[in-house]
């Protein structure tokens, strides 16, 4: 990377508000011509904030951005693509139904006549591709090429319409490592022709291994932007996650728990997760720990039957069960709560009352109504035990706040008695109040005997309840943290470590 | 090796080829340059509103006014003809001049209003169907010697084959069709459009221009169909042509193009033409079917391809070529 040239892209003071929110403060970026910038951040951080504001999908509200000396303002993609800035999504923007070649060149044909020439077209496609060390047939619909040959069309077109910046929204999270290296050997090429690549993900290894500068978002934020030669994981989790990561002494439950509720063996899911191995029993809180992207709901919904693992077997006090189907994994006295309640959890438009009993009466099937003064003894009940804050139980759940939503969906499984009880980032977009009783509830939950898996990014919350922490990281289990061990140190240890590092 | 995309399109020509052997192999006369003159001349109004179908299915719409526009066009042109004494070829521009815009208007209406086409095109319908009987309630008869002279336009071929007018105006339709398709940016939009809008709106296809032009082109090609029926009946009647829109949407499935839009030929609407009016004629040759029949095996058809379709998309999707294959070349 080069210092003393000046910057090909510049963002001074972006600002972005949202009714309520405010999404960008006064964020700074600078990108040099042959660098990769990777751009890091938890969720909401605003990364893809300040991505669209570049780009022209969002007016900034404030500040300037600046493109080799000159002020400028996009007002659509494509307008920024004219200035020379392109972007390629994780879903691929291109048309399936086309072929390579008309991908490549929709709306700037080569032309003979008036009519466009297929023939010169393939023919520059092959050059074009050729460029990016790809030699696949350019007459093939798109769709019959895998995500990352897709993607490096993608990106192909994109530096062709360009050629100044070029911003790469998570390229990797769908690819498997063979499919990464390709895409970091055309991202290489792209480096050594002067591009500046802007590089969103959440897989850490990869920012190390390609990128030169790191910028850290955190709440809209600009946190700090670290040459990454000079850097290590550690420092930059550390920033991500924006804690004093002190250790402290928890008085928590002993480590000797109940016995095994739950034995998974070799649980796993191409593409997904790697197979693993995980015992949980009664009276315990096994934490999940990882960045975002490191396998934490993956895990999750695969216990839960949400998405069907192919290979391992799962027992229950011994048994042999299968877990097919969320509904499966009910009928067995599995409850979770999902990581999005809005689209994967509560139903807005019905009643808290009926979003409470909503899994119980699942369960019990449509056909068996609960009785009415059952149901208002339950959805009473709850809302007295979890002290959900409401004017009244016939009012549509997404009126509440976030976090008695959560507390009604928490209230939603509880009802099903569960043995076992999966939570996905159980605290997210709840203020502190509602934070403090959800917590204490796992723990009273816990006492009570019941086994738990508390997938978090809060790193503090999840070394207050658990008994047990496993450490993920590029969707495998890299480490478990038991007793004293478990520590905010600790776990960013874990997660920042190589473990193939450590084995050269 | 044959590409995934053409498979359809190799399906509806074996269909054809086959069809027309069994049917040769019951009737020999059904090899004649007569019968191959009159599937071109019964079908030609039917195959030309099929192409303007192909492009607007291409792009993942619909046209459900196709029948009404021929019909207006007929009467139109009956009743101008009889009150008025303009010559005939400046009533044809007139008429297409009139549904070009009336298509126009329409895919403006769904690009703009962002209405389905179903909704905007059952308007279409049924407002054309209403003109036509504003127009007149009859059949009224055209006579002119213009149609005449025609009319009595062919080309005979040596076994006695008769290739008029119409059906040469139907094949020539398909063969600018094809070169649109595939040869223009307009062509390559709409199957853009049909791959998936908002993507081909982030690749910088103009809608607004493209959706317009598409049932600009449906809407006159439905007026040139409506001029070549006139000529084919040599009448106009307000009751003609009711669900040839949905003949024409079963010729453009039946020769392979996708309902979702984005993935089908110009060239595959005209073999499903060909298929449709085959089985036409093999009922007429038989004499003692029902001409229910027709219905009852293009809907057996109809469900064929659908099931090849559905059949061809998971197999496509079963067999994506690895990255790593080529990472290795490069």
């Amino acid at each position: 990377m080069a210092s003393d040239l000046s910057p090909v892209l510049e963002c001074r003071g972006i600002s972005k508000f949202f009714p309520g929110a405010i999404a960008l403060d006064a964020v700074d970026l600078a990108l040099y011509p042959g660098e990769v910038h990777a751009l890091l951040g938890e969720n909401g951080a605003g990364k893809s904030t300040l991505i669209k504001c570049l780009t022209g999908a969002y007016r900034r509200d404030g500040g300037s951005i600046i493109l080799e000396n000159e002020e400028i303002s996009p007002q659509s993609t494509q307008d920024s693509q004219k200035f020379g800035i392109g972007t390629v999504y994780q879903e691929v923007n291109l048309l399936p139904n086309m072929t390579v070649a008309e991908n490549l060149f929709l709306g700037r044909q080569p032309t003979r006549r008036g009519l466009i020439s297929q023939k010169r077209m393939l023919e520059m496609s092959r050059e074009l591709l050729a460029e990016f060390g790809l030699s696949i047939d350019p007459s093939e619909p798109l769709s019959t090429y895998s995500v990352a040959i897709q993607q490096v069309v993608a990106i192909a077109r994109a530096v062709e319409l360009s050629g100044k910046v070029l911003i790469l929204d998570e390229p990797t999270a769908s690819l498997d490592r063979d499919e990464v290296e390709l895409l970091f050997s055309v991202i290489e090429k792209l480096k050594a022709r002067g591009l500046a690549i802007v590089f969103i993900t959440h897989f850490l290894d990869q920012v190390f291994e390609i990128s030169d500068r790191a910028t850290v978002l955190r709440n809209g934020r600009l946190i700090g932007t670290r040459t990454l030669a000079n850097t290590t994981q550690t420092e930059i989790i550390t920033l991500m996650l924006g804690r004093q990561l002190e250790d402290r002494i928890q008085d928590r439950a002993p480590a000797e728990t109940g016995d095994t509720l739950l034995e998974i063996r070799n649980l796993g899911r191409r593409g997904m997760i790697e197979p693993f191995d995980l015992t949980i029993r009664k009276g315990e809180v096994v934490g999940l720990a990882g960045l975002l992207g490191s396998g934490r709901t993956e895990t999750a919904n695969l216990i839960f039957g949400a998405v069907q693992a192919d290979q391992g077997e799962v027992l229950l006090e011994g048994q042999k069960i299968a877990l097919r189907s969320p509904r499966e994994a009910v009928s067995q006295r599995f409850a979770m709560c999902p990581e999005d309640r809005k689209s994967d959890g509560i139903v807005g438009d019905l009643s808290v009352r009926e979003n409470i009993v909503l899994a119980l009466q699942a369960r019990q099937g449509w056909f068996r109504p609960l009785p009415k003064s059952k149901v208002n003894e339950l959805a009473e009940a709850y809302v007295k035990a979890l002290d959900i804050r409401l004017a009244s139980l016939d009012m549509p759940i997404r009126l509440l706040s976030g976090g008695n939503q959560q507390k009604a969906l928490l209230a939603r499984w509880l009802a099903t008695n569960p043995s076992f009880l999966i939570l996905d980032e159980p605290t997210r977009g709840i203020d502190v109040g509602a934070h403090a009783e959800i917590i204490a509830l796992i723990e009273r939950l816990r006492e009570d005997g019941m086994a738990l898996l508390v997938a978090s990014s809060e790193l503090e919350e999840l070394v207050a309840y658990s008994n047990r922490v496993i450490v993920l990281r590029d969707r495998q289990q890299v480490s478990e943290l038991k007793g004293d061990e478990i520590t905010t140190t600790n776990i960013v240890r874990a997660i920042a470590d190589d473990p193939l590092a450590e084995a050269v | 090796m044959i590409r995934s995309t053409h498979w359809p399109l190799l399906v509806t020509i074996a269909t054809f080829v086959l069809a027309y052997t069994l049917c040769a192999y019951q009737y020999p006369a059904m090899l004649s340059t007569r019968v191959l003159a009159n599937l071109l001349t019964d079908n030609a109004f039917l195959g030309i509103a099929a192409v303007g179908m192909t492009f607007v299915i291409l792009s993942g719409g619909i046209d459900l006014s196709v029948g009404s526009v021929i019909a207006f066009t007929g009467v139109f042109l009956a009743v101008i003809l009889r009150d008025t004494s303009i010559h005939p070829l400046f009533a044809f521009v007139l008429v297409l001049v009139i549904t070009v815009s009336f298509g126009a208007s329409m895919g403006a209406m769904i690009h703009y209003l962002e209405m389905p086409p179903f909704i905007v095109t059952l308007a279409g319908m049924f407002l054309a169907r209403g003109a036509a009987y504003v127009l007149s309630t009859d059949s009224v008869p055209i006579t002119h010697e213009f149609y005449d002279t025609l009319q009595s336009l062919y080309w005979k071929a040596p076994s006695g084959g008769r290739f008029r007018l119409t059906g040469i105006i139907m094949l020539l339709t398909f063969a600018a069709a094809v070169v649109v398709a595939h040869r223009t940016r307009f062509g390559q939009n709409i199957y853009a459009i049909g791959g998936g809008l908002s993507t081909a709106r982030l690749m910088g296809v103009p809608l607004a221009r493209t959706t317009i032009g598409i049932y600009a082109t449906s809407g006159g090609l439905a007026g040139l169909a409506g001029i070549v029926f006139s000529l084919y009946t040599s009448a106009g009647y307000s009751l003609a042509t009711v669900g040839v829109e949905l003949d024409a949407i079963a010729a453009v499935v039946i020769g392979g193009t996708l309902l979702t839009g984005g993935s089908g030929f110009v060239a595959g609407t005209f073999f499903g033409i060909l298929i449709m009016g085959l089985i036409q004629t093999f009922i007429v040759f038989d004499g003692t079917l029902s001409s229910w029949w027709t219905k009852i095996v293009i809907g057996g058809l109809l469900f064929g391809f659908i099931l090849l379709q559905k059949g061809l998309t998971w197999a496509t999707t079963l067999r994506k070529k690895p990255a790593t294959e080529f990472a290795a070349q490069s």
